[in-house]
C-alpha cells in the first residue's frame, strides 16, 4: 500500500450519482494528476452518506472535511485550494439554516452527529465494490467467529436475545422466525434477503446495498448457519434499483471468488450460496408470499397465510425472509454481542421478543425539512430529536404540522406528539407504524385530506386486485376523498370512510390492504376539523385544494402597486380577467378554472386565495 | 482466486489498515507538513517523503500523514506538526532530513517530543 496523504471520499449513491458524482471523480482524478499529486492523493467512490439533498457529497480524509453541492466546474478550484495550496475551501461547505458560519467537519453537522450508526457503519468509510475495504472493516469476522466458536442453537440464542425486530415494517422478532423456522422439519430451507422497497419515497434498503452489500450478505450467511439445513439464499431486488443490483452482484461474486460463499466456507463442512433476483416493480411483492410467488416465477399475488411461510414458503420448504437491514445488523450484533445491542433502544426484552424495540433504525427523512436524507438514529429517539435537531427543522421558518411514518400503509402523528418516543410500541399506538422507515415531514401548506388521497391513490392502484375489500374498498374510498378535495363532501363521507376503512383493515387477504386504510384513519382522528372545513364551509384551509379556492384580486394592491398592468388578464387562460389597463383588473369566479396562474405571474402580491 | 482462510482475514486488515487509519482519521499519531508556498519552496515536500519513508521503514499502521497549508511562520518553513492523539500538537520549524529521522525516532514512535527542535507546544485556537 503506498502511504497517502489524503483520501477523496466521493459519495457514488444514485442521489449524489445522478448529480454526477462519476463525473466530478473522474475530473478529480485528471487534477490530481495534473498537479502531480497522484501518490498523495487517492479518490475513492463510497456508498450513500445519507445527506442527499445536498449532494453529490465529498468528504476529505484524515480531518473530515465536508462538501457539498458540488460541481464538475468547482473541481479545478478545489483541488488546487484544498490539496495543493492546503486550505480547505469554506463555499462548498455546510452552512446551517440561518446562520452564515459554515461547519467544516461532517462530525460536527448536527446531521450526522445525531446518529448512531450500526446498520450504516461503513458508510463512505468503503468503497463498496472492494471487498477488500469491508474486510479491513472488520467484515467477515462475525462469520468466522460463528463458524470456528458457536454452535447453529448459540447463534440462534444470541439473536433472540439481542431483540432485534424485523427492519421491514412489521417488527416480528427476529429471533423468534428463525427459531420456528429451524424447528419444522425439512432438509432443504431457503434464507430471502427482501429488497423490493415500494414505499414511495423510502430508500434506507438501497442506500444499505449500495453502501455495504457486503454486510447483508455476510447476516445471510450467518442467518442460514444459525437455522440449519439451509444451502440456498436469494436476494430479492426491485428493478428499478440498477445501482443496487449491480453491487449486489459484485459482491456476490467477490465472495464466491473468496469461498465466503460456496461450499465448504471456511474449510467447515458448512455450504452456501446466494442467487439475485430481480424483481419486476410490483408494490406488492414486498409482501412475503407474493414475493416468493415471483421468485418461483409465478404472478406475484399474495395467498391466505393459514400457513406461515417460515413452514411452507419458497418451493413449498421452510423459507425464512427478513429485510435488508435486518440482516445488515446480525454482524455487529453476533461480533458485540447481544447486551451491546440491547442496550441501545426501549422496553425490556428479556423475557418477552415484543417487550420493547432494540438497536437503531434508519429512517428516510423527506419533506419540508431542512436537512433531507438518511439516518439512522437509536429506538427511543423523540420524533421532535429527528425533525429538529437531525433535520434541522422546518424549512422556511413554516409552521410544523405532522410527521407521516411508515409510508402508504402508515399513519400521521401531529405536531401535538411530537415528544413521542419512536419506536415500533409507540407508532403504532397512536395509529401510524415504524413501516420501513419512511418518514415525511409536513408543514402548514399541506392538506391532510390531499395527503391521504396522495397515498390512497398508490395503494389502490398498487394493489394486486385479488381480493374485494382491498381492490374495491379503497378505489372507493379514493373516490369519496376525490369528492371532498372537490368540494362534493359530505359530513356522512366522514362516517362512511372511517366504516370503509375498518372493514377493509379486517377482511383484507394481505398487509397491503389491511394498512391502507391507516392514512385515512389517522388523518381523521387527529385532523378531523380540516375534514369538515372542506365538507361544510367548502373550503381547503392549507390552500391546497385547487377546487375550494377562490381567487380575487386585491383592488388596492393593483393599482397602487401595480398601476392594473394587466398580465394577470394576459395570461389567464379561462379569459376569468377583465380591466381596462391602468386600471383595477376584476376575477370572474365563474369562469375561474382556478389554476393559479395569475398568482403565479403577478408580482405585486395583489392576487388573493381563500 | 484462492479460498480466503479465516487467517486471510487478518492479513487483509493489515495489509488495508494504513488506508483505512487515514479515512477513519484515527491514528495514534498525526504528522502534518506544512505544504504552503512557502514551505514547498523552502523543501518541504523533501521533508514529507522523509516521512513517509520513516513511516514506510517502521512498518507502523497507525499514523495518518496529511498535509496543510501555510502555517503563517513563513521564515521557518519547512515545517510540520506532530500530534501523538492525545497531547497538545507539537510544531517543529527549520526542518532537514537528518531532523526528520530524529523527530521520527523519538517522538513519533516513542512519544518523547524534542524540544531543541520545537517552536512551540500546542495549536493556535480556530474560530
Amino acid at each position: 500500500m503506498k502511504p497517502y496523504t489524503i483520501q477523496l471520499m466521493i459519495c457514488a449513491g444514485t442521489g449524489c450519482v445522478s448529480n454526477q458524482s462519476f463525473e466530478i471523480k473522474e475530473v478529480l482524478e485528471k487534477e490530481i494528476k495534473k498537479h502531480n499529486l497522484q501518490n498523495e492523493a487517492m479518490v475513492v467512490t463510497t456508498g450513500c452518506n445519507g445527506f442527499c439533498g445536498a449532494g453529490p457529497i465529498m468528504v476529505v480524509q484524515p480531518d473530515g472535511i465536508f462538501y457539498q453541492y458540488l460541481k464538475v466546474t468547482d473541481i479545478p478550484y478545489l483541488v488546487e485550494e484544498h490539496l495543493v495550496k492546503g486550505r480547505p475551501v469554506k463555499k462548498f461547505m455546510y452552512v446551517p439554516p440561518k446562520e452564515e458560519i459554515p461547519i467544516p467537519r461532517m462530525n460536527k453537522i448536527p446531521f450526522f452527529s445525531g446518529q448512531t450508526l450500526v446498520a450504516l457503519r461503513n458508510r463512505g468509510m468503503i468503497d463498496p465494490e472492494f471487498i477488500e475495504d469491508y474486510i479491513a472493516r472488520g467484515g467477515y469476522r462475525a462469520l468466522a467467529k460463528v463458524l470456528t466458536t458457536m454452535s447453529p442453537d448459540e447463534v440462534l440464542k444470541e439473536i433472540k436475545k439481542s431483540g432485534l425486530r424485523g427492519r421491514g415494517g412489521g417488527g416480528f422478532p427476529t429471533g423468534v422466525k428463525w427459531e420456528t423456522c429451524k424447528k419444522i422439519p425439512g432438509d432443504r430451507k431457503f434464507v430471502i434477503c427482501n429488497a423490493d422497497e415500494g414505499d414511495p419515497g423510502a430508500f434506507m434498503d438501497r442506500s444499505i446495498i449500495e453502501g455495504d452489500p457486503h454486510s447483508v450478505i455476510e447476516g445471510m450467511i450467518i442467518g442460514a448457519y444459525a437455522i440449519e439445513n439451509v444451502r440456498e439464499g436469494y436476494i430479492y431486488v426491485r428493478m428499478e434499483y440498477p445501482l443496487a443490483i449491480k453491487r449486489f452482484n459484485i459482491a456476490v461474486q467477490q465472495a464466491k471468488d473468496n469461498g465466503l460463499l460456496g461450499d465448504n466456507i471456511f474449510d467447515t463442512n458448512f455450504c452456501f450460496d446466494i442467487k439475485v433476483r430481480r424483481g419486476a416493480g410490483a408494490f406488492v411483492c414486498g409482501e412475503s408470499t407474493a414475493l416468493m410467488a415471483s421468485i418461483m416465477g409465478n404472478p406475484g399475488e399474495p395467498r391466505a397465510k393459514y400457513i406461515h411461510t417460515v413452514e411452507k414458503g419458497l418451493y413449498d420448504c421452510p423459507t425464512c425472509l427478513n429485510n435488508v437491514e435486518t440482516w445488515a445488523n446480525i454482524p455487529q450484533i453476533v461480533l458485540k454481542g447481544a447486551d451491546w445491542f440491547t442496550g441501545i433502544g426501549t422496553g425490556d426484552v428479556t423475557h418477552d421478543p415484543w417487550g420493547g424495540s432494540k438497536g437503531t433504525k434508519v429512517f428516510s427523512l423527506a419533506g419540508k425539512v431542512n436537512n433531507t436524507g438518511l439516518v439512522e438514529v437509536p429506538m427511543g429517539i423523540t420524533l421532535r430529536e429527528i425533525v429538529f435537531n437531525v433535520g434541522g427543522g422546518i424549512r422556511d421558518g413554516k409552521r410544523f404540522k405532522a410527521v407521516q411514518t411508515g409510508g402508504p400503509s402508515g399513519g400521521f402523528i401531529p405536531e401535538s406528539l411530537v415528544d413521542l418516543p419512536v419506536d415500533y410500541d409507540e407508532l403504532t399506538k397512536v395509529g401510524s407504524m415504524m413501516g420501513s422507515g419512511g418518514m415525511v415531514v409536513l408543514d402548514e401548506n399541506n392538506c391532510m385530506v390531499d395527503m391521504a388521497k396522495f397515498f390512497l391513490r398508490f395503494t389502490q392502484d398498487e394493489s394486486c386486485g385479488k381480493c374485494v375489500p382491498c381492490r374495491e374498498g379503497t378505489k372507493r374510498m379514493y373516490d369519496i376523498l376525490y369528492r371532498i378535495t372537490k368540494g362534493e363532501g359530505k359530513e356522512e363521507d366522514l362516517d362512511l370512510l372511517e366504516e370503509l376503512s375498518n372493514m377493509i383493515v379486517e377482511s383484507s387477504l394481505c398487509a397491503l390492504g389491511g394498512s391502507a386504510p391507516n392514512p385515512v384513519l389517522t388523518s381523521l382522528k387527529y385532523f378531523r376539523e380540516e375534514y369538515l372545513t372542506h365538507v361544510r364551509d367548502k373550503k381547503c384551509p392549507a390552500k391546497v385544494c385547487r377546487e375550494l379556492l377562490t381567487f380575487s384580486i386585491d383592488p388596492e394592491k393593483c393599482l397602487e402597486n401595480g398601476h392594473g398592468c394587466g398580465v394577470c388578464e394576459k395570461n389567464c387562460p379561462d379569459g376569468a380577467i377583465y380591466g381596462e389597463k391602468k386600471n383595477v383588473h376584476f376575477i370572474d369566479s365563474m369562469k375561474c378554472g382556478k389554476c393559479g396562474v395569475c398568482f403565479d405571474v403577478c408580482k405585486f402580491g395583489a392576487i388573493t386565495v381563500e | 482466486m484462492a479460498k480466503l482462510k479465516i487467517e486471510d482475514l487478518e492479513k487483509i486488515t493489515e495489509e488495508f489498515k494504513r488506508k483505512m487509519t487515514l479515512r477513519e482519521g484515527a491514528g495514534r499519531v498525526k504528522i502534518t507538513v506544512h505544504l504552503g508556498t512557502c514551505g514547498i519552496a523552502a523543501g518541504a515536500r523533501k521533508i514529507m517523503n522523509s516521512f513517509m519513508e520513516e513511516i514506510e521503514k517502521s512498518k507502523a499502521t497507525d499514523i495518518i500523514m496529511t498535509t496543510s497549508g501555510c502555517a503563517g511562520l513563513c521564515s521557518r518553513e519547512p515545517m510540520a506538526t506532530v500530534e501523538v492523539i492525545g497531547n497538545a500538537p507539537i510544531k517543529y520549524v527549520d526542518l532537514t532530513i537528518d531532523k526528520v529521522k530524529i523527530i521520527f525516532d523519538k517522538h513519533v514512535m516513542k512519544g518523547a517530543f524534542v524540544q531543541e527542535y520545537a517552536l512551540s507546544v500546542g495549536s493556535e485556537k480556530i474560530q
